[in-house]
């Protein structure tokens, strides 16, 4: 536990230093929400009722960018090989980067969620619902994104392949995730647990099957 | 070797059994044809009202026609990605080349159905459905995503020239394409609770026995195109690995003879120069 | 018969498609089979 926090932490540090995702992603992110309410042209109900699904569709084009950062932080300076080399289990290897990836996700997450309040005028009416959704939700993309980041590392198209590899992987998450978004910003009457657990399903599919298949992609990146 | 040459054929992926499969398929789909037009009748059963989720009350009529092709496509498509995650396991467990060849055809093979499936049920829904398209129908959403995925991993697949991680990786990702297909199945059964698909026609008794005969003999077909398709598909990859390694071996050939000249230049040097030490 | 313009574009697009897809594999067969030496090419060498 004590390896998959230090690998993580190495991550936010190096975040910390050259504020890549504070200063690209998340603005990134708000000008998605921008967009959406000028290209929909809308008023502020229907604005109010598409929230979840624009949030999260927002949130999944944000964490292409915060994935392809998360990887490339490590071929910029080829740590991969050293990380490889640390002899720390390939899996660890996995949930440090996934890790890192997640907390950034929230963070981004928050920030949305901070930006359909005041553009669209979103109420959190059940914020423990929509925090561990969130929360769900943000482990399976961290957990697929790490993998397909690291499947995507060193040829060259890296930044292109991305998304049309991770994206419609993501569809059962953005169907689920807007679903439970729905009950707890109370524009959908339906039972948002129920989504939040195929969430949690998700999350562990994701995380185990990246934590397994993390150590047949790594050891030729 | 002999008999290879003096065959009179232009060299190809040809062989007698894609013959005989060429054959077999081309004669099947000119008897489903004739099943399919002319000897099955237009659909006209007559529903109890309610008794059923489709919006129909009457029978499709004629439109039943189409169906004689979507399904045996739309099984094709299924048996293709079933293959392609056969081979990606096979690939992961054994390093397999022939697999990983395989999964690379059956997945070639499998999006091309894929659209082709999601092409003729659109083409089937505009007359019946009213509509081209039906969001949250469970079937339509999961071969539309699963055409999304597989695309990728075609996508995936050209990125990469070494053929060894080519394999893995892609097995990775197309094993995890595979394992999101009931997932996706499942949430948008939740998602929207209900779906305008036929409800699995081929087990009530409300289907005719030509129909019936009809739709297997049409899958029957459709498989021995797939089968054609696959020798085909499987042998230009196989070719393709063949050029690959014919290619590493001319050049291991001609690296060998260079450092076999440059290792006597370097005796001979070495001789002289022992021979000049000497003096 | 109703709905033939159907009838025809559903099973059209589906045999169209087939059959390109299938005179591609041929003639990429046909542009990698020169390339490659005859003894590599095992259903052909074997009498079957």
């Amino acid at each position: 536990m004590r390896e998959i926090w230090a690998l993580a932490r190495k991550d936010l540090r190096i975040e910390a230093r050259s504020k890549v995702v504070a200063t690209q992603i998340v603005p990134f992110a708000m000008v998605i929400l921008v967009l959406f309410g000028l290209a929909l042209d809308a008023d502020s109900r229907t604005l109010r009722d598409l929230a979840p699904g624009l949030f999260w569709v927002a949130t999944l084009f944000a964490s292409v960018l915060a994935i392809q950062r998360s990887i490339a932080v490590e071929t910029i300076s080829s740590t991969f090989e050293a990380l490889r080399l640390s002899g720390a289990p390939a899996w660890k290897l996995f949930a440090g980067k996934a890790l890192a990836v997640a907390i950034q996700l929230l963070a981004i997450e928050a920030v949305l969620g901070l930006g359909i309040v005041v553009l669209y005028r979103s109420s959190f009416q059940d914020p423990v619902l929509i925090v561990t959704a969130a929360v769900a939700a943000t482990i399976a993309i961290a957990s697929a994104g790490s993998l397909y980041g690291v499947l995507a590392v060193g040829m060259g198209v890296r930044d292109t392949i991305l998304p049309m590899l991770l994206l419609p992987i993501m569809m059962p998450v953005l169907v689920a995730a807007t679903r439970a978004f729905g009950d707890g910003l109370g524009t959908a009457a339906l039972n948002g647990w129920t989504w939040t657990g195929l969430l949690g399903l998700l999350a562990v599919v994701y995380a185990t099957a990246g934590a397994l298949a993390y150590a047949v992609v790594i050891e030729d990146t | 070797m002999s008999t290879a040459l003096s065959r009179p054929h232009v060299a190809s992926t040809s062989s007698k059994l894609t013959l005989v499969l060429g054959v077999a398929s081309l004669l099947g789909l000119a008897v489903l044809l004739v099943f399919s037009f002319v000897l099955t009748d237009p659909d006209q059963r007559v529903f109890e009202r309610g008794a059923d989720l489709e919006p129909l009350l009457t029978g499709q009529g004629d439109a039943v026609r189409l169906l004689y092709v979507h399904f045996p496509v739309a099984m094709v498509t299924y048996i293709a990605f079933t293959l392609n995650a056969i081979g990606s396991i096979a690939v992961l467990w054994k390093k397999s080349t022939w697999w990983d060849n395989t999964a690379a055809a059956a997945a070639e093979v499998g999006v091309l159905f894929c659209g082709l499936t999601l092409a003729t049920g659109s083409i089937w829904g505009r007359p019946i459905w009213n509509t081209w398209w039906k969001w949250g129908d469970v079937r339509l959403m999961t071969t539309t995503i699963l055409f999304l995925i597989f695309i990728g991993y075609l996508a995936y697949r050209r990125t990469m020239s070494d053929s060894r991680v080519r394999a893995k990786r892609s097995a990775v990702v197309g094993l995890i394409g595979a394992i999101n297909i009931p997932i996706v199945y499942k949430s948008v059964d939740w998602w929207q609770n209900r779906t305008l698909h036929q409800q699995s026609t081929l087990r009530n008794r409300s289907v005719e026995d030509l129909t019936l005969f009809t739709m297997i003999f049409g899958m029957v077909v459709f498989m021995a195109i797939f089968a054609w398709l696959m020798v085909h598909r499987f042998r230009i990859g196989w070719l393709e690995h063949q050029t690959e390694t014919v290619g590493l071996e001319a050049a291991i050939i001609e690296r060998r003879a260079q450092t076999s000249a440059a290792i006597s230049d370097a005796v001979t040097d070495s001789r002289s120069s022992a021979e000049t030490g000497s003096d | 018969m109703d709905y033939l313009g159907y009838l025809i574009s559903g099973w059209g697009v589906v045999l169209v498609a087939v059959a390109v897809y299938a005179f591609s594999l041929l003639r990429r067969g046909r542009a990698l089979t020169a390339r490659v030496p005859a003894d590599r090419r095992r259903w052909m060498t074997t009498d079957d």
